[in-house]
């Protein structure tokens, strides 16, 4: 059997609903959808658009393409550039131009192995058909993305391979919504909680937040149904943390993936994050026990100094400060397929999404 | 990648790899993040080729239905 | 036996791989040794060509032989012609294993009796290994002209949009492959004569049509919208999609609308003339799920839109060059 869940009936009913209790509130609300599976949602679905004058939904910093730093990118370039190496990592992250706006992909057309990976566990097969070359995986990703990395370095320890390296840019959640929540960023209502970050961590890790959350599925009911949370909660004057997700997320959340996550890493003093800046214990990085793994520590690379483009505005557009329409190179110069800022490259980056599904009006 | 549709057990194999299936679409898939393991059967969630939870089906059909109940259900109280 | 690079060398093992692989199952009558085959023609053509490589040669509903037939015919088909000849250059990677290659000659024999195209020129080479990915076939098709008048730059106001079947199959069935899925379907990889044939020979007003390959129904739309200057506007919850397809998209994040076809199109009729497009298509077997899926809304703009399940209307954006899958 299959399990459909998409459903036109309810999201059209429940908007109506929506609409009337933003009415009964008085005033149109700001949500913070956290996660890039989100915004790709509500973008793919047009959710900002049915509730367009209602609900504004402002995309924040959980894509983990567009958060990566452009030092980060450099780094990724300059170990594929390395003699002898096989690069792997994760689809889009190819696309992110560095400075001199640069990208994987580039590096590849110049005759460098560089490869996407659909799992993690692939760069294994990889390094052991390939024992002359170092293998290095460029491990992005939230809480979500950890574990499947700490099961990779566990099996390459097991394995004994010589041959297989690991760049951990591996980011945490809370810290990320605590600087949202202490910039003074425009006012928000609410946020919708990531769904597969809180299936690892459970909600436990929300609790010092005051502000309405609602943890959310991935479905267009799913995010209404978060919305109208929200909006209760903001009727009854209420600000708690709230799980939509039941089917997936639990209070405790996946403790084996939390154990694999404790064995394997440590807390990094302080992490750059594209728009952001350094954030202070807000990334990890492979431990001591796994440190014949950690890239950074076996090889020594010579990083450019970064540079961004001056017009830019994704710094301000991942946290939420302004719109990509806001942009003066969005659309024009900066394009899905010639991107200059990360947001424009992810398809869940703002810029992206926003380019892909613009809204249109037509007089029909 | 943040699937959102569930992925049903096929098919077990060693090491912990299983064969999952996606509306017709099957591939391996790691179930080294779950504890206790799932049976042939059983609805996981996918990320980047790794099962990270159990989902049950009548879970996620119930969480359908009980937001058509609230639907209802705040209709009953305007009237 | 191995393709070696002897049997590119023109000489006595040349001859013998062309005899005992090409002309075994691809001889007729106008196949001939010499430099040029000679023909007459009278009346309008339609000329096409194309290069086709495909990893992995053979996939689930095709190879590259039925690739390549097919891919011509439905070049010359879409143009209103119905085809007769063709020609093909095949560079083969040393070390093509004989068998491999005679299934491929094999399936492009069967393909080409379904349409009745005939090979009257072909030639082959023999590259070192790693100079090419097992073989690479280039074709040319040529085909008389027998409705004139359809065109990308046709499309007219008012036009009704159909596409002929579900989208997005070729695709998701050789990128299934590369990663190792396994999927509930085969390739939509056909020649579309025999659909489009009972089309130019009934009485309707044909605009366009087009086949869809790479970048699939989104960069189709999006090139006929700009050659015909016309906004296009298509419903999602109308295009055909099946499950398999669907399935596959949302594990790697990518949109089925621009996943390869190999043996479906979109074509584009007045309205009045769309009941009896759609009786005909639903009468053969390759085209029995078409559908109408949007309209021709504006003259003197271009753009493509599509309407969501929920109401919503977004663009339909090109293709990207290389579809990459999403992490989160
Ligand atoms: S549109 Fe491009 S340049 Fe502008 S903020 Fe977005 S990514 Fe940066």
């Amino acid at each position: 059997m299959k399990m459909n869940l998409s459903n036109k009936d309810i999201v059209l009913k429940a908007k109506d609903k929506l609409i009337k209790k933003v009415e009964k509130l008085g005033r149109p609300i700001k949500i913070m959808e956290f996660c890039g599976g989100h915004t790709h949602a509500i973008m793919r679905y047009a959710i900002d658009k049915l509730l367009d004058g209602y609900v504004e939904f402002i995309h924040g910093p959980g894509c983990p393409v567009c958060v990566a730093s452009m030092d980060r990118i450099d780094l990724a370039i300059e170990l594929a550039k390395m003699p002898n190496v096989i690069f792997t990592t994760y689809g889009d992250l190819l696309r992110v131009p560095g400075s001199y706006r640069k990208s994987l992909l580039d590096i590849r057309s110049e005759g460098h192995d560089v490869r996407s990976l659909y799992s993690c566990l692939d760069a294994i097969d990889i390094a052991i058909k390939n024992k002359d070359k170092n293998v290095i995986f460029f491990a992005i990703g939230f809480e979500t993305t950890t574990p499947p990395t700490a099961v990779l370095l566990k099996k390459a320890k097991e394995m004994k391979l010589k041959n297989l390296f690991v760049v951990s840019n591996h980011v945490m959640t809370p810290p990320a919504i605590r600087y949202i929540l202490n910039a003074g960023i425009s006012h928000i209502d609410g946020i919708i909680g990531p769904g597969h970050v809180s299936v690892i961590t459970g909600m436990k890790i929300y609790k010092e937040f005051d502000i309405p959350i609602v943890i959310s599925g991935f479905e267009a009911f799913d995010i209404l149904k978060s919305v109208n949370m929200i909006l209760d909660q903001l009727i009854n004057h209420e600000r708690k943390v709230e799980n939509a997700y039941t089917r997936a997320v639990t209070e405790e959340g996946n403790k084996e993936a939390q154990k694999l996550i404790e064995q394997t890493f440590d807390v990094r003093d302080t992490f750059n994050w594209r728009g952001i800046g350094p954030l202070p214990k807000s990334a990890l990085k492979i431990n001591k026990d796994y440190e014949m793994f950690d890239a950074e520590k076996v090889f020594d690379v010579k990083l450019p100094t970064s540079k961004e483009h001056p017009l830019c505005i994704c710094p301000k557009v991942i946290v939420g400060k302004a719109k990509p329409t806001d942009c003066k190179l969005f659309g024009k110069l900066c394009t899905p397929e010639n991107p200059i800022g990360s947001c424009m490259v992810s398809s869940e980056g703002a810029c992206a999404a926003y380019y892909k599904y613009q809204r249109v009006e037509l007089c029909m | 990648m943040c699937l959102a549709i569930p992925s049903k057990i096929v098919e077990i194999l060693d090491n912990n790899i299983a064969i999952v299936d996606t509306m017709g679409v099957r591939r391996k898939a790691s179930l080294e993040l779950l504890n206790p393991k799932p049976k042939v059967g059983d609805y996981v969630l996918l990320h980047v080729g790794f099962a990270i939870e159990v989902l049950s089906e009548e879970d996620a059909l119930e969480s359908l239905k009980l937001f058509e109940e609230i639907l209802r259900y705040e209709d009953e109280l305007k009237q | 036996m191995y393709v070696k690079l002897s049997h590119g060398g023109g000489a006595k093992e040349t001859r013998e791989l062309i005899e005992k692989i090409f002309l075994k199952h691809l001889k007729n009558e106008l196949l001939s040794n010499e430099d040029a085959t000679i023909i007459h023609l009278d009346g309008k053509f339609a000329i096409s060509t194309d290069s086709f490589t495909v990893n992995p040669i053979f996939f689930k509903g095709g190879d590259i032989g039925k690739l390549s037939v097919a891919g011509i015919v439905n070049d010359l088909s879409v143009m209103g012609a119905k085809p007769l000849y063709m020609s093909m250059g095949f560079i083969i990677e040393e070390g093509l294993s004989f068998e491999e290659l005679e299934k491929i000659v094999i399936s492009i024999k069967e393909e080409a009796q379904k349409t009745g195209i005939k090979l009257i020129a072909a030639d082959t080479k023999v590259v070192p290994k790693g100079l090419c990915d097992k073989v690479y076939i280039n074709a040319a098709g040529i085909g008389k002209v027998i409705k004139e008048g359809i065109s990308a730059s046709n499309l007219q106001e008012g036009d009704v949009i159909i596409v002929s079947g579900p989208i997005g199959n070729h695709g998701a069935v050789i990128m299934a492959h590369r990663n190792d899925f396994d999927i509930d379907i085969d390739s939509d990889c056909a020649s579309l004569w025999e659909a489009i044939e009972p089309l130019l020979k009934e009485d309707i007003e044909i605009h366009t049509m087009r086949d869809l390959t790479r970048g699939g129904l989104a960069s189709a739309l999006n090139e006929l919208s700009q050659s015909s200057n016309v906004e296009i506007l298509i419903r999602e919850e109308d295009v055909p999609i099946e499950d398999p397809v669907r399935g596959f998209c949302e594990i790697l994040g990518i949109e089925p609308f621009s996943l390869a076809c190999e043996g479906t199109f979109v074509m584009s009729v007045p309205k009045k003339d769309v009941q009896k497009t759609l009786d005909i298509l639903k009468n053969q077997k390759l085209t029995q799920k078409a559908k109408v899926i949007g309209e021709v809304i504006k003259k003197g703009k271009q753009g493509v839109y599509i309407q969501t399940l929920y109401g919503s209307i977004r663009y339909l954006e090109e293709a990207p060059g290389e579809l990459l899958p999403r992490i989160c």
